[in-house]
């Protein structure tokens, strides 16, 4: 029989012994464990990565569905149905019998959802507005959080000057209204001719690049994503684990990427999707008011300013980029909020 | 003998989780009589707090589980109406919390809380509430009382904040308080401030004390009686000479020993009561201290010890122990110096 | 008190002057944009551009077209816009009312219904209603606002005008209050509605999440330990300290978008508010107008945050200098 001795050793568990298994398990494995438990924000990660599919497919769906170049004005064009030959663009059907009018929906493979007011295959646009859309959004997002990250960790690690310097051009950024900075830099930079493309070192960028909205949405978001990182990394500079590497001898650099970058890792994570979903409704909202992506490229903004002018006539060609975005966005949101609720559960669901 | 103010009967509290089956805690019989203070201790996941928050049914969580009984003056609070229950809190049983910091709303003065209380209980307009919330903080020893009436929480200190929670908790002279830890977030000077003030209610306003601390040497000199409990059920129960001076159950023996004593040798080392508590969920058979027990034996792992009285009036223990073997490995253990005490 | 106000003052003299100055320097900084040749049309000769140049001060040097601006602006107050050769300052001020009316008609709606929805939520945790709810919200915060204006638009104004329901909406357009009460509110209403479904759904779910978090303070558990009734103790406790954070965002918010951020609303529905203005100064490049509404902005939006920063401090006496 043991004596309970001080100097004695510490009773050795054994599993068995205490009945229960204590497994360890990394954060991150708890957290994907719980994401994957997570029902709703596993369709929307579905949903999601359908629509990214379904937009990729673009190119097959035009040629082999809907055998049409959705860039090319086709104002002339006919189209068979049912045996029946039909002009693309016809006899105004509005009010006043005035103008012309694109044919509507015909449920079939070609002109699915109809024709626009050049007479192009709209669900054929809707998919290549897809690609734009997405490319952008996710362009953006990602470039406003990779930046965001990099200023955040400087400002909140080095702090004095350097974070009042930052922080104060982070304001003044975010100080201008958003769309004002997003506008008036787009204007600025589509207002060239179009004979004289801009030229940043060997890059030309045309009027119609998709860099150009994709860098200004970028850019204005990135005050956005910075506040709340920097915060954090304030705060965790204060941490005891900080203390205890510094006393380790761990320099600036190890300091930054071993023991905070971690930490503030997962907020980046949780605001991603989040992002993306706010930088596809901006570009979509410029492209609408015509200083987003240009012609000849499309998004589902510019479908959407395509489809005003035949809003009373032809409304499919004005709802589907819409019903598109209201998806993806919508899975963004679930997504984003399910990986938020993986990373940190507090709230408390009820078991069966 | 009169009817004890709080009697629980068997009480089993278990936490559905994605894990299983939490059984926090897991068969608990106890009362407390009026005008006396009993100290339950125990520590982390022992279940001494969910205990008495389930008296005050103040568990709001969607996956608790109730079995037994809790009578408070008769009546069985587990049974009583949502209503009835509002009635009794506050008035009849009141409590106060560990973290005086956040335990009080930022936003509120401290006179507008306690007054709340004041209103929720009694008719009183608004001058008298004032005035007998005045008098509560003059009681429990704030100084000037009618200027700090109309301060807001932020700007007391710990142990002030302590001593307003412990006003509001008195406010409607409840028969039973029950303290939950109120004394680990404070500083070691305050503490025995506070356990002073908490020691006198007894006096001042005849109410009944539970106190739950994880401390043996907070309830050594409040307590009247105590109880030990580990992994959701009591292993020892008693006044505090028996606690004290013939503890019976080895983990009271270990509690004991990692206390530092003024009247001991100062050569000696602090025990540590080796390992972890166990699993809530899968409990380990038989006894559940065994795994970390020096002295555990065969019958141990083999039948689950019952509480029960062994060696004298309303001492009770959950220990296979023999009396004989528990007094020779006790001193051997706790204090070695110290000749055999009956 | 009085020094809150100076920092404030002076911290909004700082970013209306940063601002005017980064707006100038992009408008004629970047590289290949040159306002005169932008305003002569396609295909200018050199004369034309000359001759807009000297007629807009244009080919004096910066800092002193900077200072004429200015000048122009604050104390002569008659400033030009390049495109319809009329007075700027007059332009921004009948546009204001439209703004106003809009934006706050929408706040009163999306106030009254976030918290509406917010607290349903919260207190039907556990329910098949809180997860509705919220997808509801979700919903509204993933719909473009100009799309949902166009598919309103195309209800109210095309195909269900005939009904009863929808026939009394006017077509596009703004009525001033002054002029026609029931016309301004007819023509409001759908507006007001649109503008309102983005931010119920994220303040009704920025309420929820903070009611919950409040919900397992401390406190409020002190407050349920007093034995008050759950209603008082949602309301007086987790309410009141979860409107902390609500306020401070609306007021952030109703400052954007007075200051222009509705643009898109008024595009949509053809309101000539602030916004629309500055969408249309900002696309024809003229530069008055641009910098008056950027002032405007400026203005509008420090004022806000100052009031937020002050309202601030009313409830929560944590944050009050001592």
């Amino acid at each position: 029989m043991a004596v309970f001795e001080p100097e004695a050793e510490g009773i050795v568990l054994d599993v068995e012994e205490t009945g229960g298994d204590i497994v360890g398990r990394s954060p991150w494995a708890l957290a994907g464990r719980r994401f994957l438990r997570n029902k709703l924000a596993l369709a929307a990660l579905g949903l999601f990565i359908l629509i990214v599919a379904v937009s990729l497919s673009a190119p097959l769906y035009a040629k082999h569905v809907a055998k049409t170049d959705p860039f090319k004005s086709n104002v002339t064009g006919t189209v068979t149905i049912d045996g029946k030959t039909i002009d693309v663009i016809q006899e105004g059907t509005g009010k006043l019998g005035l103008g012309e009018t694109p044919i509507g929906p015909t449920w079939k493979s070609q002109y699915f959802i109809g024709a626009d007011g050049q007479g192009r295959d709209v669900a054929a646009r809707v998919l290549y507005g897809g690609r734009a859309s997405l490319f952008i959004g996710f362009g953006s997002a990602l470039l406003a959080c990779l930046l965001a990250l990099v200023l955040a960790l400087v400002a909140g690690y080095f702090a004095g000057a350097t974070d009042l310097v930052i922080s104060r051009l982070m304001d003044l950024i975010w100080a201008f209204p958003l769309y004002l900075l997003a506008i008036s830099l787009a204007t600025v930079l589509l207002a060239r001719p179009t004979d004289k493309p801009l030229k940043i070192g060997p890059v030309t960028l045309t009027a119609g690049s998709l860099w150009i909205p994709l860098v200004i949405i970028g850019l204005v978001y990135v005050p956005y994503v910075f506040r709340p990182i920097r915060g954090q990394v304030l705060s965790l500079r204060e941490k005891e684990f900080v203390e205890a590497a510094v006393a380790q001898g761990a320099g600036s650099f190890r300091l930054v990427f071993r023991e905070i970058l971690p930490n503030v890792i997962s907020t980046v994570v949780v605001l991603l999707p989040l992002m993306i979903a706010t930088t596809i409704l901006t570009e979509s909202a410029l492209s609408y008011l015509s200083i987003g992506v240009q012609a000849p490229k499309a998004s589902w903004g510019t479908i959407i300013e395509d489809g005003q002018g035949l809003l009373y006539t032809r409304p499919w060609v004005a709802i589907a980029p819409g019903i598109m975005i209201v998806l993806t966005v919508l899975a963004l949101n679930v997504l984003g909020d399910g990986l938020r609720d993986a990373l940190d559960p507090r709230s408390k669901v009820r078991m069966k | 003998m009169a009817e004890p103010l709080l009697d629980v009967k068997d009480l089993k509290v278990s936490f559905r989780t994605e894990d299983g089956l939490v059984r926090a805690v897991d068969g608990i019989t106890f009362s407390v009589d009026e005008g006396e203070v009993v100290g339950i201790v125990g520590e982390s996941g022992s279940g001494k707090s969910v205990t008495m928050m389930s008296v005050m049914r103040l568990i709001n969580d969607p996956n608790a589980i109730y079995e037994g009984e809790i009578l408070y003056k008769g009546r069985n609070l587990m049974g009583v109406s949502q209503d009835a229950m509002r009635q009794v809190r506050g008035e009849e049983i009141a409590m106060i919390f560990q973290d005086p910091m956040t335990s009080l709303n930022p936003v509120y003065t401290v006179g507008w809380q306690i007054e709340e209380q004041l209103n929720e209980h009694n008719d009183l307009n608004k001058g008298q509430a004032r005035q007998r919330a005045i008098a509560l903080l003059t009681q429990v020893g704030i100084p000037k009382p009618e200027q700090r009436i109309d301060d807001y929480p932020h700007q007391f200190s710990g142990g002030m904040r302590q001593r307003v929670m412990i006003a509001l908790a008195l406010s409607c002279n409840p028969d039973l308080l029950i303290a939950d830890e109120p004394t680990t977030a404070l500083d070691v000077t305050i503490q025995a401030q506070i356990l002073e003030l908490i020691k006198n209610l007894k006096q001042e306003f005849g109410s009944a004390v539970v106190l739950i601390t994880h401390d043996l040497g907070v309830v050594a000199d409040v307590a009247d009686r105590i109880l030990v409990m580990y992994a959701g059920r009591i292993v020892e129960e008693g006044n505090k000479e028996q606690i004290f001076y013939d503890p019976q159950h080895p983990y009271t023996w270990g509690l004991l020993g990692s206390i530092a004593r003024l009247d001991r040798p100062r050569a000696r080392r602090l025990t540590a009561i080796a390992g972890q508590p166990p699993s809530l969920i899968n409990r380990p058979q038989g006894c559940s201290f065994r795994p970390r027990c020096p002295q555990a034996f065969d019958r141990c792992r083999a039948e689950d010890p019952q509480l029960t009285t062994k060696v004298g009036d309303g001492h009770l223990d959950a220990c296979h122990l023999s009396i004989e073997d528990k007094r020779e490995r006790r001193d051997r253990t706790i204090n070695p110096e110290l000749a055999e005490t009956a | 008190m009085v020094t809150f106000l100076v920092r404030r003052l002076l911290g909004l003299i700082a970013v209306m002057f940063a601002l005017t100055v980064l707006v100038f320097l992009i408008f004629f900084e970047t590289p290949g944009v040159d306002p005169a040749v932008l305003m002569a049309g396609r295909h200018p000769d050199p004369q034309t551009i000359k001759n807009i140049k000297h007629e807009f001060g244009l080919d004096r040097s910066l800092p002193v077209q900077y200072g004429l601006m200015m000048k122009h602006l604050f104390v002569t107050r008659d400033l030009i816009s390049y495109g319809t050769r009329t007075k700027v300052i007059p332009e921004i001020i009948s546009a204001t009312p439209v703004t106003l009316s809009l934006v706050i008609g929408a706040a009163v709606i999306w106030v009254v219904f976030s918290i509406v929805l917010g607290l349903a939520a919260a207190v039907l945790r556990g329910t098949i209603w809180d997860p509705l709810l919220m997808v509801l919200a979700l919903i509204g915060i993933s719909v473009p606002v100009f799309w949902l204006g166009e598919i309103v638009n195309l209800f109210t104004q095309s195909r269900w005008h005939g009904f009863f329901l929808f026939s009394w909406v006017p077509p596009l357009g703004y009525t001033p209050l002054t002029q026609d009460p029931l016309k301004w509110f007819e023509g409001l209403v759908f507006p007001w509605l649109t503008l309102s479904v983005l931010y119920v759904g994220f303040y009704a779910r920025v309420l929820r999440a903070n009611l919950i978090e409040t919900g397992s303070e401390d406190y409020v558990r002190t407050a349920r330990a007093k034995g008050i009734s759950e209603r008082r103790v949602l309301v007086r406790h987790n309410l009141r300290t979860s409107m902390i954070t609500f306020v401070s965002l609306f007021g952030l918010d109703f400052g954007i978008l007075v200051a222009g951020g509705a643009l898109l609303t008024e595009v949509v529905f053809a309101l000539p508010g602030v916004g629309l203005l500055t969408y249309n100064s900002l696309t024809s490049l003229d530069l008055p107008v641009i910098m008056a509404t950027v002032i405007y902005g400026a203005f509008f939006i420090s004022l806000a945050s100052a009031l937020v920063d002050l309202l601030y401090a009313w409830l929560d006496p944590r944050v009050r200098p001592t």
